[in-house]
């Protein structure tokens, strides 16, 4: 909750000299980043560059081979209640006894022991949550039967109604059209403003979230690089992160990232278009 | 075949009070078959319901023949395939196959015991086809126990393990102890089959744990009205099984199953309908 935050200006979250995977071959090694609160950052690199393995491991659902990980100053747990998660989307059976507004308390007060009794107070934040992803209408829908950018605008609330002090977001936008990751993309940068979290978002594709990201984290052939956008997605900067010669190419406000096939060929479904990465 | 022996309502007012432990029982299982029924469903449990209800009869047996408590040796065996569903099966197609293995080894061993057993045959398939009519003061106690320490802890962890087991990935993220919880609803499903195998039998448990919430979750998909309709369900079968059983001289069990059956084939038919209007 906000009333935690004591220190407006120590890093939300701390990674100190991480690695992860197997030894021979770690996925990254030596990875150190102090997120500020309010800061957005994008984690960006191929599949299987251990973007996913990063999420989990803030999470405590991985262990680190080295390093440390520290949330608002105290090392992480199994998950915590000051983060809110957003998952990929996936389809949900319509037949799962769960409204869109049930996705929102969850978020809320799921973690809570004792009578299921929801409480005035609960309701009054579950409705402010719906205006602000106006959401009223679709309250009451049961979730198997909203579509992929509705199921994700209440993610996108349920992520923020406890106020937390971090937003971990897995590659959120991977089922959504261009428009609706537009979308999808400023509701949550309005949002984590309004509820001053901090984010790391996962992605495959840079674009969406171009215009809001303080920071990138670049994944790739077991190497990183942090900086700010125009820092990091540059070609010799990319071309010497993966070791052969990349082309960034801006074009009308969007970066496309040229000539990473050889490492993206397994996963060809991500890919909007056959010739190039968007990253 | 002569209809008096399905229903006979002479003497009715006669043989009501002979049933009182019964109708009590009766009204147990079905508040607790019709809440913990809605776990089951969204946690795609039904098989695990049969699995354990086969070994809690093996365990059962085992006590009628070496001469224990039939109740307390339901219970172990309950157990017994809880830890091994809850230890080998944490993902779902695992779980399925070990239970697919131990359901019918734990049928043979309840039969070979039973058929060692010396004493009437009438008591000993009660223990698959029910005997709520010959339930007695000690098992009402053992009954109301049970039912009870169930239905208090399913109310004290309905909410995270809602969570749980609707938004598993998001709960854990949120520091909800997803596995812990998923081992307490296992216990507890263990001692609702061990409580529902003393009075419906092994081979119906089913009829009270599962079909009330399956045919709820088809008429509403609100987590409030779910367990409401699933527990009034659940009530209307096993209390309407023994009023209709009462004048004919037929078990009880087809008749709980005929209107749990019944119920859920209504349920699909207005859910269905529903549904198509919806869209």
């Amino acid at each position: 909750m906000a009333n935690a935050k004591t220190d407006l200006t120590a890093p939300v979250l701390s990674i100190s000299g991480a690695t992860f995977g197997f030894d021979e071959t770690p996925l990254w090694q030596d990875l150190t980043l102090d997120v500020a609160p309010g800061e957005f950052i994008a984690i960006i690199g191929t599949n299987g560059s251990g973007k996913t393995s990063l999420l989990r491991a803030i999470l405590g659902q991985e262990q680190l081979r080295a390093g440390t990980i520290t949330l608002a100053g105290k090392p992480i747990g199994h998950g915590s209640r000051r983060i809110g998660y957003i998952p990929q989307h996936r389809s949900v059976d319509s037949s799962t006894p769960m409204r869109a507004r049930d996705l929102l308390s969850l978020g809320l007060n799921g973690h809570r022991f004792g009578l299921p009794w929801g409480g005035r107070k609960a309701k009054a934040r579950v409705d402010h949550i719906l205006d602000c992803i106006e959401g009223h209408d679709l309250a009451d829908m049961p979730v198997g039967q909203l579509s992929g950018g509705q199921f994700q605008r209440f993610r996108v609330g349920q992520a923020v109604i406890d106020e937390p002090d971090l937003i971990l977001a897995d590659e959120p936008l991977s089922a959504l059209d261009l428009t609706q990751q537009a979308v999808i993309a400023e509701l949550l940068d309005r949002e984590r403003k309004d509820h001053s979290a901090a984010v790391l978002f996962v992605t495959h594709d840079v674009n969406p979230v171009l215009g809001m990201v303080d920071r990138v984290l670049y994944l790739a052939g077991g190497k990183f690089k942090i900086g700010t956008p125009d820092e990091v997605l540059r070609s010799e900067v990319l071309s010497e992160l993966y070791g052969s010669p990349i082309d960034v190419v801006r074009n009308q406000g969007r970066v496309v990232v040229v000539g990473t096939q050889a490492h993206d060929h397994h996963h060809p479904d991500h890919d909007h278009h056959p010739n190039e990465v968007w990253n | 075949m002569d209809w008096s022996q399905l229903f006979n309502f002479a003497d009715y007012a006669q043989l009501l009070p002979l049933v009182t432990n019964s109708l009590i029982a009766a009204a147990l299982l079905g508040l607790t078959g019709g809440l913990i029924g809605i776990f089951v469903m969204v946690r795609d449990s039904s098989f695990a319901v049969h699995g354990i209800s086969e070994l809690s009869f093996a365990g059962a047996s085992i006590a009628l023949l070496i001469g224990t408590d039939v109740v307390a040796g339901s219970i172990v065996g309950s157990f017994v395939a809880a830890a091994v569903i809850a230890a080998l099966g944490s993902r779902a197609k695992d779980r399925n196959s070990i239970i697919a293995v131990l359901m019918p080894f734990g049928l043979g061993l309840g039969i070979l015991a039973l058929a060692a057993y010396p004493g009437r045959t009438a008591n000993k398939f009660g223990l698959l086809t029910g005997q709520i009519t010959a339930v007695d003061d000690t098992a009402i106690g053992w009954l109301i126990g049970i039912t009870s320490f169930v239905v208090v802890s399913l109310a004290l962890i309905w909410r995270p393990l809602q969570f749980a087991s609707l938004d598993t990935d998001v709960a854990r993220a949120r520091g909800v102890p997803t596995r812990a919880l998923g081992i307490a609803f296992l216990l507890l499903l263990g001692l609702a089959v061990a409580a529902s195998v003393q009075v419906v039998g092994a081979l119906l448990a089913l009829s009270l744990l599962v079909t009330p919430a399956a045919a709820a979750l088809r008429v509403t998909s609100s987590p409030k009205l779910a367990p409401v309709l699933s527990v009034a369900f659940a009530l209307t079968a096993s209390l309407g099984g023994i009023l209709l059983s009462l004048g004919g001289s037929l078990p009880i069990s087809p008749y709980v199953t005929t209107i749990s059956f019944v119920i859920y084939l209504v349920c699909r038919i207005v859910g269905g309908r529903r549904r198509a209007v919806a869209k």
